[in-house]
């Protein structure tokens, strides 16, 4: 075999180009962790996590994190203020897509509406918040919130002393667990896997015999019966801690008093507007895109057949739209996931302010804190991405 | 006219029919002029009132007209009163702050006044433009810029002969002009490497020449091609290089002097410049056939992909330093350009990717017919169809990115937000309005910027997908 | 478009693109690679800086009064003049002196890879940064305290009075640790708000977000000029901590750690000689010997730390004395306001006290 047979063998080639590549790559690699290491030894640091069992010695504003890790501080160790940023950092990425998915709906509805008052209001939205960087937006939706909000001495009530809200946060009773609680909440998982079990024999049922049932009404029913009904026959077994406000006595200890029901801090209340407010506005254009590709003639041939256009929106339009919508929904979901680490900016303690912020000050052990802070959002992303392609391949079934 | 008509009747022999058309009815008040279009734009919306439930949608449909016309007139008011009604514009006394304060404060604007105070804008204009690029080099500045847009519209508008060509030029020559005009050029690189190293080049290219005639013995010309193309990387990589080391007389500025708008365009330039080629690579590489490849481009997309800029930022300021061997090390500026470059490689690979997808197969099927190879059919069928495909995706990244650039403030380098920031910290203007004031300014010049390319980038779209309906 | 024109424009592309970028880094390679040779020899630092032709100093990101930098590039301030110090003591010239921006989290790193000469950024000297971070501390140039700022509206006359509060501050290194252990220690609840910048700080606490806004008290003096009535603050008397703040160089560097020390030293004893910026080189020939071999006229002090013997005269003739640097930028007359204190000459009641030049 001449050489350049051997050069031309297509097989062989693709090998030597990879392996090759490979090499390269692994050499690289190589370099970085050498390089490291010495720079690294030459500085007197060494690499590990034993820091994370060390305590943490700085107060940390309190929010959903602290509360449910008990954050204390002196007690609570780094490992602790990881976990904090991690719940942090999830509240936050939560309430966002809750709040952006529903705003980005109805403001993507409101597009394509005949109306144009509604239909130029959501063109000025969505022009408005998609240009202008979300870190601005973010500084004017906090400095915004903490100006229209009474000072720390008064309050506004709402409903009646049972919440308020001032600039150190919105305060709101805090529910009390006692004993017995833990069956409710069994109770009410039970009740969604029985409502989840229950659709899927309706819809069966449905194909068999072409009888409908209630499904939707007996599934919430059974959900948010079962729970009350063993939460009062186990006697109420949950109490609540309504926030305590004081207006009178020293001018310190005015205020909404520490310990007494739950606090969300301004910071959380910014950064979960600006979050969704912004997410909205690309949610918004998604939704558009996906309702128009959706064929005119599906619609037409809906109303031929019948059927009202609630039923045609709900089941002729919307499941195909959703098909185009999902996809770049998901990338936009993860999107305000990760842009929630914005909020070091402004002080609401998620990951990256705390845990890659303050604590990698004290310790100072960047490789490993950021490594461990790009794993959790790496998490997300590849959770999402799992999800995705479970439902691209559930949605290429139902395509024929 | 009536023995026309006399005569019509008598024709047909039936009174009731007509004769002649109808007078011509003006259209119905809800379909024609401004009663019409109001009609149609807003109240055939809200005038159903056929069923109950109708009803009800009609009249939510009109308090949510009359809400959202009630909000958004006074947040346009509201607005329109902080940046131009009640504005201060001027400030002839030189009275800085005080020119912005309100009686309480000891200044001469009413109680209460809460508006822009667009001195402090003039006054700072240059700092968040240039940053503290010094002012009597500052043409060198507006000269890249300058060429940078007249390049652009260039290639953007049609029917102008060579745009491919100038785009290139946009693309390599561009940066490099920029790169001497901005920095001052006159790079520390001794002249005589250079010199060796372009012989060396050119020596390979006749080499790869000699090859081809077949001089060298038949292996040697199979590679041909390689050794020519390595020839070339020589010399284009020195002729770089000597272009940077020539001394053009200009006063060299240090990066640290850069800022303000001057920052945010680089950063995004340069993002983008590096992005388009890196992604191209990148994203052949995920719909390789070789498993290796694949791999090694699927995980470097999903690990950038997968974690937030500002994490990717952090990393390139303080870690980066300890990757690179003792002594090396670049300026900040680069730095985060570094991580800003990785970090849309990875989104252009991916949009990439989706232009390529969208390719037919038959176009790989017909350029394998023909008998091209691997490169010549990504070169000449499918990149060129596949890159056309996705400009309005490639925009859109670009407009992500411009945002972007933003956190770059987080880690100290003045950007147009970091400048700003750095400018409402002077006490000279301290007022309660400065603030708000920066960032009004600020937001404008984003919305501008990201505004006209989004509507280049829906433009792109319609044209393409007409383009492709025939 | 034919087949050449498609490889030269590809060719072009990679080319120029790989040119752009190493041209971008090649110019610090290149000084770079200067560098690592003759750290293999001992004199590196003050070889590489004389080779290079300016000292490079990092600085805060903007701390009025310590380093800021104005509209025009110039940066201000007592931790800018020790830097000043340091270029007129080497080349004769202050203006030989480049300034790097850094946050807190950057700067050692920063100054462990060789990407500064020195270090002077407000930076408190503790034990862990000596024996554990390979810095030097070449001395202090200025004794600091973690402080509180409140309104003056919340009528609290100390600290002590602050149970419960809400409190400002900016991620720092030490500045969540000392709070937090002051209110511990004192038994008190509090809660704290910690922002990465201090802009944003100074706007939350401007905004009533919280009580009380502590950090180092010289960079509360500094950040009050920010608040829209500055007047309606005040400083509480409480020091929580103690943070002698100067300028740091690399371990492992004797020759370039003396030449930092004694630039700060030189600015120190100048003052208490009485030599300024003004009467520095009518001063030469004085009589007084302490004078003298400060300003090079006796002795070879100069030539000992590898530098000029006028090095001490330089850096008075062009920067001034440690006074004078103290009541341009921070002292009473300025925005800051801050009183000499502690940092007063040890002949006049302060704590400062350097060493002689013998």
């Amino acid at each position: 075999m001449s050489f350049s047979a051997f050069f031309y063998d297509k097989r062989l080639r693709s090998v030597l180009f990879q392996a090759l590549l490979v090499l390269s790559i692994a050499f690289g690699f190589f370099w970085l962790i050498e390089n490291t290491v010495s720079n690294l030894s030459e500085q007197g640091k060494s690499v590990g996590f034993s820091f994370l069992s060390q305590t943490a010695g700085f107060q940390i504003s309190s929010t959903l994190g602290t509360w449910l890790m008990q954050y204390e501080v002196g007690r609570s160790t780094y490992l602790d203020v990881y976990f904090i940023g991690i719940i942090n950092t999830f509240v936050v990425a939560v309430l966002g897509i809750l709040a952006a998915a529903f705003l980005g709906f109805s403001i993507g509805i409101m597009r394509l509406s005949n109306n144009l008052v509604i239909r130029g209001f959501a063109t000025l939205y969505v022009e408005m918040l998609r240009n202008i960087p979300l870190l601005l937006q973010l500084f004017f939706w906090y400095f915004a919130v903490l100006r229209s909000l009474p000072s720390r001495r008064e309050q506004t009530e709402l409903f009646s002393s049972v919440a308020g809200i001032n600039i150190t946060g919105l305060y709101l009773p805090a529910p009390i667990a006692q004993s017995g609680f833990m069956i409710v909440i069994l109770v009410f998982i039970m009740a969604i896997i029985g409502a989840v079990m229950l659709s899927k024999w309706a819809t069966k049922r449905q194909y068999k015999t072409g009888r409908t049932f209630p499904a939707f009404w007996a599934g919430l029913g059974l959900i948010l019966g079962t729970p009350l009904v063993a939460f009062l026959a186990l006697g109420s077994p949950l109490d609540w801690s309504f926030p305590e406000f004081k207006d009178t006595g020293p001018l310190l200890r005015r205020g909404f008093q520490s310990g007494t029901g739950m606090v969300i801090v301004p910071e959380l209340i910014a950064v979960w507007l600006a979050l969704s407010l912004y997410t909205a506005a690309f949610i918004a254009e998604i939704v558009r895109a996906g309702i128009l590709a959706v064929a005119k003639g599906q619609t037409e041939a809906s109303y031929s057949l019948g059927l009202r256009p609630g039923i045609t929106l709900r089941l002729i339009v919307i499941p195909q739209a959703l098909r185009v919508i999902i996809p770049p929904l998901t990338s936009q979901f993860l999107n305000l996931t990760k842009n929630s680490s914005l909020a070091v900016a402004i002080a609401y303690p998620e990951l990256v302010s705390i845990f890659a912020g303050t604590a990698l000050n004290q310790v100072g052990k960047e490789i490993e804190m950021i490594a461990m802070m790009m794993t959790v959002y790496l998490t997300f992303s590849l959770l999402t991405a799992a999800f995705m392609n479970w439902f691209n391949a559930r949605v290429k079934l139902v395509e024929r | 006219m009536a023995d026309h008509k006399h005569s019509a009747n008598q024709n047909s022999g039936h009174a009731f029919v007509r004769t002649e058309n109808a007078p011509l009815l003006p259209p119905p008040a809800t379909e024609a002029g401004i009663t019409g279009w109001l009609w149609q734009n807003i109240f055939a919306s809200m005038a159903d009132f056929s069923s109950a439930g109708a009803s009800l949608r009609s009249a939510c449909v009109a308090a949510l007209t009359v809400f959202l016309l009630y909000f958004g007139f006074a947040q346009i008011y509201t607005l329109l009163d902080f940046g131009v009604f009640s504005a201060v514009w001027s400030d002839p006394d030189q009275l800085k702050r005080e020119a912005c304060w309100t009686v309480d404060q000891g200044g001469g604007l009413p109680s209460g006044w809460h508006a822009a105070c667009w001195p402090f804008i003039y006054a700072k204009h240059k700092f968040i433009m240039y940053g503290a690029y010094p002012s009597e080099e500052l043409w060198r500045v507006n000269l890249s810029v300058l060429l940078g847009i007249v390049g652009l519209a260039y290639v953007l508008i049609e029917r102008l002969p060579r745009r491919r060509e100038v785009g290139a030029m946009m693309l390599t020559l561009y940066p490099l002009l920029c790169f001497i005009l901005l920095t001052g050029g006159n790079l520390a690189i001794p002249f005589g490497s250079i010199g060796m190293w372009l012989i060396i080049g050119l020596a390979v290219i006749s080499l790869g020449r000699l090859a081809k005639r077949g001089f060298l013995g038949p292996t040697l010309s199979e590679f041909h091609a390689l050794i020519g193309l390595t020839g070339w990387a020589f010399v284009i990589y020195n002729a770089v290089r000597g272009l940077g080391a020539v001394d053009f007389g200009l006063e060299p500025i240090d990066t640290r002097d850069w800022g303000g708008l001057l920052i945010t365009l680089v950063v995004a330039v340069t993002g983008i410049v590096v992005s388009l080629p890196l992604g191209i690579i990148l994203a052949l590489g995920r719909r390789s056939e070789m498993p290796a490849a694949r791999l090694i481009c699927t995980v470097f997309i999903e690990f950038w992909r997968g974690v937030p800029l500002i994490t990717v930022l952090f990393m390139a300021s303080v870690m980066l330093p300890l990757f690179l061997p003792e002594g090396v090390n670049f300026d900040n500026l680069l730095r985060a350009l570094i991580g800003v470059m990785l970090f849309s490689a990875a989104y252009m690979a991916e949009v990439i990717r989706g232009g390529l997808q969208a390719i037919d197969k038959g176009q790989y099927e017909g350029a394998q017919a023909m008998g091209l190879s691997y490169w010549q059919t990504m070169r000449l069928i499918i990149l060129p169809q596949a890159l056309t495909h996705v400009i309005p995706g490639i925009v859109n990244t670009f407009i992500g990115l411009f945002k972007d650039t933003t956190l770059v403030s987080i880690v100290g380098i003045f950007d147009l937000l970091g400048a700003g920031q750095s400018a409402i910290a002077d006490a000279a203007w301290s007022t309660p309005v400065q603030a708000t004031t920066m960032y009004l300014y600020i937001a404008i010049i984003f919305f501008v910027f990201c505004f006209c390319m989004s509507r280049y980038s829906i433009y792109m779209e319609n044209k393409l997908s007409k383009s492709r309906q025939h | 478009m034919s087949n050449n024109l498609v490889i030269g424009i590809g060719a072009l592309v990679v080319g120029g693109v790989v040119g752009y970028f190493a041209g971008a880094g090649n110019e610090k390679i290149v000084e770079v690679e200067k560098v690592v040779e003759v750290e293999k020899q001992q004199t590196a630092t003050l070889d590489s800086v004389k080779s290079k032709g300016f000292v490079q100093c990092g600085v805060s990101q903007g701390l009025p009064g310590f380093s800021n930098s104005d509209d025009t590039g110039k940066w201000t301030g007592i931790d800018v003049d020790v830097c000043r110090a340091v270029a007129a003591a080497v080349f004769g010239d202050s203006s030989k002196v480049k300034f790097t921006p850094l946050s807190a989290k950057q700067r050692f790193t920063a100054l462990a890879s060789g990407e500064i000469d020195v270090l002077s950024r407000n930076t408190t000297w503790t034990m862990t940064r000596d024996t554990q971070l390979g810095l030097n501390f070449a001395g202090v140039n200025y004794y600091d305290g973690q402080g509180m700022m409140v309104p003056k509206s919340l009528g609290a006359k100390s600290a002590m009075e602050l149970d419960g509060a809400n409190i400002c501050t900016n991620t720092g290194t030490t500045t969540e640790l000392n709070i937090t252990d002051f209110f511990r220690s004192n038994g008190m609840k509090f809660n704290l708000v910690a922002f990465e910048k201090a802009d944003e700080v100074v706007a939350a606490y401007d905004a009533g977000r919280c009580d009380v806004y502590t950090t180092d008290r010289s960079g509360l003096a500094a950040q009050r000029t920010k608040l829209t009535n500055p007047d309606d603050h005040m400083v509480l008397p409480e020091i929580i901590s103690k943070e002698p703040l100067g300028p740091v160089v690399r371990q492992g560097d004797d020759q370039w750690f003396n030449i930092v020390r004694w630039s700060l030293r030189a600015m120190i004893n100048a003052e208490e000689m009485g030599i300024t910026s003004a009467n520095a080189k009518s001063k030469v020939n004085d009589n007084n010997p302490a004078i003298k071999r400060l300003l090079g006229s006796e002795g070879n002090f100069g030539a000992e730390l590898g530098l000029s013997n006028d090095w001490a005269l330089n850096i008075l003739s062009q920067v001034g004395n440690y006074g004078e640097s103290y009541e341009t930028h921070v002292g009473p007359n300025t925005p800051l306001k801050l009183d000499r204190g502690v940092n007063e000459l040890w002949s006049k009641g302060g704590i400062l006290y350097a060493a002689p030049i013998r």
